[in-house]
């Protein structure tokens, strides 16, 4: 606990003394402010949230966030059961569970879901069919789509994943999905098992591609930010997220942040696309 | 005073057995109440023996049950050879500095976290498999069950250390007497004799590995199909848990975890069993002596 504490405030300090004072608009309703922030859930959101809690915490050293993953399931459940304050989620919640929970939701960026192989694959373009047929078990050699002379390792994610739902409905059009491929807990890990892996094939959101990882064009389109915005690239979502009722008091700021200028700049940095 | 004193303690000493006693028959309880909608019209054994596909509304855990026993017994085949050697060089062949040496890094060797264990497994260990054995992934049964067993050998190896120290010395002196070797004192006495806290150990072992989820579930590919061969992707009862733990608190797909909870712990009820009966046999050792 002290250490914690001990970290946040060196996390203050830090951003007190280098942060520039040109950003600090948006963030002036923060000054003050005491309490904590619970966010669980989707772990697309992660990159966001971590940066926008940095900042806040950043002009307002009493205030804390604390940021969980455990996946889109995770976010609505413990949302909805009053465990955090904000759930995220990387789909929409059912309207069974809007209605259960009282679930208030906040659409704040828009974010693909890509199909990524390991770098050292040569494959960078698929068609729909094709990645049907890879992750039905169909195709399970890379020479059959183009590559090296290698069985296909599928990885995949858990049921109450949104960024599998997205992928599942969207890519694979609810097709089925091989019983021997591997499932990854959060895009984190899935972008960790690929980077690893010669010979494998997942899907992350298009926020968490960097060089550990190469995308591959989906029916002839390059997953990138401009695509996704302009609507060609076809594996796409809306990253939401939840409160339990009408969010008040600090929760409130922190969802009316990420719509500011400066919060929607974030989602862009971290490779969204904005809502507005 | 000190009689209120003591009876005080006591009744404090059974209000805690009687706690844990609860609490322990309370999760049982809990898991068969909140799985009864999986349970009735007997369909448990239907789940115990069908596949996990709940899109097509089937909610079997045959292929985590399977998953479960080959990783864990797997582990047990690497653990238990390993830990032999270990527990005897420790007790039996080496007296003296090296042996306190060796089982002070055991005894740290138990306290490092799973966590640590399963995220070298997937910088060093799948890697390794992978260009090996050319088996996939490398994230498959043999993988899990080489790291489980790293993780359950340290319990292993100071139960045994513990079973072979407790044979009385005299025992070696009679073996010496008698014109005996060493190796002859260890295979025909030392041996036989701590048998029965040999099987305690396996026994606890068996459930830590049984019972152990991060490691599964970062090295085993979590798979949903029953096995065919180590090289396969697998998921086990505890990763199956944690993974499908965060579906809908309504679902049917949440409920079928309570099924892989009663499993598991009728699994272990089984296990605990097992070394009531050790321990049983080995106090009649202890008489002996």
């Amino acid at each position: 606990m002290r250490s914690r504490i001990l970290m946040l405030l060196g996390a203050a300090v830090f951003f007190m003394t280098f942060s520039t004072s040109a950003m600090a608009g948006d963030l002036d309703g923060f000054k003050g402010e005491k309490g904590e922030i619970k966010i669980a859930g989707g772990t697309a959101h992660i990159p966001v949230m971590k940066e926008a809690a940095q900042r806040i915490m950043g002009v307002s050293p009493d205030v804390q966030i604390s940021i969980a993953g455990g996946g889109s399931g995770v976010g609505i459940k413990q949302a909805g059961e009053g465990l955090v304050d904000i759930g995220n989620s990387g789909k929409k919640p059912s309207e069974d569970e809007v209605a259960r929970y009282g679930l208030h939701l906040f659409q704040w960026a828009i974010d693909g879901v890509a199909i990524i192989v390991n770098p050292a694959n040569k494959v960078r373009a698929l068609s729909q069919q094709q990645v049907m047929e890879i992750y039905a078990g169909k195709i399970s050699n890379w020479k059959e789509v183009g590559g090296v002379d290698k069985q296909i390792n599928l990885y995949t994610r858990d049921e109450a994943s949104g960024t599998r739902e997205v992928f599942w409905n969207q890519a694979l059009k609810k097709g089925e999905i091989a019983a021997n491929a591997n499932f990854s807990v959060s895009n984190g890990a899935m972008k960790a098992a690929i980077s690893q892996d010669p010979f494998a094939i997942g899907y992350v959101s298009v926020g968490h591609i960097d060089e550990s990882v190469a995308a591959v064009a989906f029916d002839g389109v390059v997953p990138s930010r401009e695509t996704v915005k302009e609507g060609k690239y076809a594996i796409a979502r809306g990253l939401y997220s939840c409160t339990k009722g009408a969010p008040a008091g600090l929760t409130k700021k922190f969802i009316d942040y990420l719509f500011t200028a400066e919060g929607q700049q974030i989602v862009v940095d971290q490779g969204f696309i904005t809502v507005k | 005073m000190t009689a209120t004193c003591e009876r005080a303690v006591e009744r404090l000493f059974f209000a805690a057995a009687f706690v844990s006693a609860f609490v322990t028959l309370f999760i049982f309880g809990f898991m068969v109440y909140y799985g009864l909608p999986l349970f009735s019209g007997g369909r448990f054994l239907a789940i115990l023996t069908s596949h996990w596909a709940p899109h097509q509304g089937s909610f079997g855990i045959y292929p985590m049950i399977v998953g479960t026993l080959a990783i864990s017994l797997l582990a047990m085949v690497f653990a238990f050879p390993l830990s032999m050697g270990c527990a005897i060089l420790i007790s039996v062949v080496s007296r003296g500095r090296l042996s306190r040496i060796l089982r002070k890094v055991v005894e740290v060797m138990t306290g490092i976290p799973t966590v640590v264990y399963g995220f070298v497994g997937i910088f060093l260990l799948i890697p390794l498999v992978r260009n090996v054995f050319d088996a996939g992934s490398g994230m498959c049964v043999l993988s899990a069950s080489l790291m489980l067993a790293v993780l359950v050998s340290p319990t292993m190896i100071l139960f045994f250390c513990d079973s072979f120290d407790r044979v009385p010395r005299s025992y070696g002196h009679a073996v010496l007497a008698l014109g005996g070797t060493r190796i002859q004192h260890f295979l025909h006495v030392t041996l036989p004799c701590a048998w029965p806290g040999i099987i305690v150990a396996v026994t606890m072992a068996l459930g830590r590995a049984v019972g152990d989820t991060l490691i599964a579930l970062m090295l085993a590919g979590n798979a949903v199909q029953a096995p065919d061969s180590v090289f396969d992707s697998a998921r086990t009862l505890t990763s199956h848990i944690a993974l499908v733990f965060a579906a809908d608190n309504e679902s049917l797909e949440f409920k079928a975890i309570f099924a892989c909870g009663v499993s598991l712990y009728l699994f272990t009820t089984i296990l605990v069993l097992m070394i009531r009966l050790a321990a049983r046999a080995r106090g009649k050792v202890g008489q002996v002596g």
